[in-house]
């Protein structure tokens, strides 16, 4: 399995040889029958909501249960509403800083863990670790650590000079609170690096180091070029998750972002709209909005990766 | 991976000159500090478990439970308003079922999109990674809206029903083992006269036993913490999984820290141990799903 060449393609498989033609329909009819109850699912579960999304946030939902067409107003009441545009401040805020810190972070300990000692394997499992936890106990433990005078952080904070604010009370920290929650399970990430990392070839790597002594210049002319398309991959995981993020908002802040809006994210109006207000047609405008967002954002990266994705044996 | 870079290195280790063993602390006191810090969260949750409300908010802060109260634990067992035993099982039968359905649905699938040629298939593989890179939220509120007209909301069939069809991420990881598979295999199964059903069954699939387990236990642990999918479907305290269990005791009885704190232990320590006895997998898992 190791030897696969697996880059994000679409078209794919082995080519098989020419048979007898019997063969291959036969096989054919097996290949759709064994992917017919995922074609079922794309169907129920992906295509046709993605279309009633659409059009369920140009209606408005009646008491029956049917839907009454009423245009764009759905659209009218999102952008009129400042609570969509304090989400989308936020999530925006929130999702700029996680994503590129996230990733510088995960690359450093990549680097870290570059190298083969006794204790390699106990740093992986400690940095992946994290990744287990679930949301919900994570952002509650969170809070306790975080708590003013009894939590552990703000001990240590004071013993090296700093004023800590109150992370989980004070309106300007809290998002940040939020965005150190979401920066600790960053063992995927790390670990995806290091399978870059580890991939490099070893004559290629002695070569750098035999034409400049300088580790900067490997690691700028070297690594970073022949890990790009794991950086391609966070970058856009980490983009889409990032915008959709909600568990620890809804721990942290609850459906009203508190303090004062601060850890208001997109997906907790969202949430609030369709499961507390019952406005399914406002609610799903608002992930229409969502879905065109970062769609572009994902099409807008993979287009500009033409130029900084580096893939090996590719004359691109 | 790591196991081919090892022996040389190693080697050098062994003849380190004092020079270089300066270096080597340095590098092990960095390490050790980082993983103190991702593991803080994890042993300040172990400790408050085993401490009361007043000891946890004490100050000065204390590193260690005395006495170390056992009878959280008992506390939590016997609560009415969070029935731990019951959402504990809920999380296994939830957890369990959708690793069985991803593994049924999710290798006939892949087995088809990796060794099966048939007209259309690119199309619908190249489909099957836009669903995966496509936000959930987008899909969520008519099929939300299509269960409630079925009446089976508040049941754990929206929640596992999906997972007996496929899903996008666990078919690309699978795929990626199955194109693995040495073709000869299954033509010459082929020549036999064996059916395509029973090449799946009797000569591929255990082939890719290890990917099969890899993907039960992504599958596990993914549903374990799933959280907005039960959070909206089910409303009833004694279906809840433990994650939203943990969720709504946090939400109506947030003063007791101590019982939040041995739920939310408890909720993680199966995932850790599951995790700690399995990383190898776990690791080949990730580095098969496309990201080497």
């Amino acid at each position: 399995m190791a030897d696969q060449p697996a880059q994000f393609s679409v078209a794919g498989g082995p080519i098989p040889p020419r048979r007898r033609r019997g063969a291959g329909r036969k096989e054919a009819w097996a290949g759709v029958l064994f992917a017919f109850p995922w074609m079922v699912s794309l169907a129920v579960f992906t295509v046709l909501p993605l279309l009633l999304t659409f059009v369920l946030a140009q209606s408005k939902v009646q008491i029956t249960g049917q839907l009454q067409w009423i245009g764009l107003s759905n659209y009218d009441q999102v952008f009129a509403d400042p609570a969509f545009w304090t989400s989308a401040e936020n999530t925006f805020r929130f999702a700029v800083i996680l994503v590129p810190v996230k990733l510088v972070l995960a690359l450093v300990l990549a680097l870290l863990l570059n190298r083969a000692t006794a204790l390699s394997g106990f740093y992986r499992t400690v940095f992946y670790l994290p990744f287990l936890m679930p949301a919900v106990a994570g952002s509650v433990v969170f809070i306790l650590l975080l708590t003013p005078d009894a939590g552990p952080i703000n001990l240590i904070l004071r013993a090296a000079g700093l004023d800590p604010p109150d992370w989980i009370r004070d309106p300007n920290a809290a998002l940040w609170t939020l965005i150190m929650i979401s920066l600790w399970p960053l063992g995927v990430e790390t670990l995806v690096f290091l399978g870059g990392l580890q991939n490099i070839p070893k004559d290629v790597s002695e070569a750098a180091e035999l034409d400049s002594p300088r580790r900067w210049h490997k690691l700028w002319w070297i690594t970073l070029p022949l890990i790009t398309p794991m950086i391609l991959f966070n970058l856009v995981i980490g983009i889409i998750t990032s915008f959709q993020v909600f568990t620890q908002a809804l721990v942290i802040g609850g459906t009203t972002g508190a303090p004062a809006e601060s850890t208001l994210l997109y997906m907790v109006v969202l949430y609030r709209a369709a499961f507390r207000y019952f406005n399914m047609g406002y609610a799903a405008a608002m992930a229409t909005v969502l879905f065109v967002f970062v769609l572009a954002l994902t099409l807008l990266i993979f287009t500009t990766a033409r130029s900084w994705v580096f893939y090996e044996g590719d004359s691109r | 991976m790591t196991a081919q870079s090892t022996p040389d290195k190693t080697q050098g280790r062994r003849r380190a000159t004092p020079r270089k063993i300066a270096p080597t602390i340095l590098y092990h006191a960095l390490m050790l500090l980082l993983a103190a810090t991702f593991l803080l969260p994890f042993y300040w949750m172990a400790i408050s478990a085993f401490k009361n409300n007043a000891e946890i908010f004490s100050n000065p802060v204390t590193w260690w439970p005395s006495p170390v109260r056992w009878e959280n634990l008992t506390a939590l067992f016997n609560r009415e308003d969070f029935p731990f035993v019951r959402q504990f099982m809920n999380s296994v039968f939830y957890a369990g079922m959708v690793a069985i359905g991803v593994c049924l649905s999710c290798s006939l699938a892949a087995y088809s999109f990796a060794c099966l040629r048939w007209r259309g298939r690119n199309v619908v593989f190249a489909i099957t990674i836009c669903a995966l890179l496509m936000p959930p939220i987008v899909t969520f509120l008519p099929v939300y809206m299509g269960w409630a007209q079925l009446r089976l909301t508040g049941t754990y069939w929206p929640l596992i029903a999906p997972a007996f069809l496929g899903d996008a991420f666990f078919i690309f990881m699978l795929r990626q083992f199955f194109l693995g598979v040495p073709r000869e295999l299954m033509d010459a199964a082929r020549l036999d006269g064996a059916s395509e059903f029973r090449i799946w069954w009797q000569i591929v699939l255990p082939q890719v036993r290890v990917a099969l387990i890899i993907v039960a236990l992504f599958a596990i642990v993914y549903t374990w913490n799933e959280f907005f999918a039960p959070l909206i479907y089910l409303s009833n305290r004694d279906d809840y999984p433990l994650s939203v269990g943990l969720f709504s005791f946090r939400s109506q009885r947030s003063v007791e820290w101590s019982l939040s704190m041995m739920g939310a232990f408890l909720t993680a320590l199966p995932m850790v141990l599951l995790f700690l006895f399995t990383q190898k997998l776990f690791r080949q898992g990730l580095s098969s799903s496309g990201l080497k």
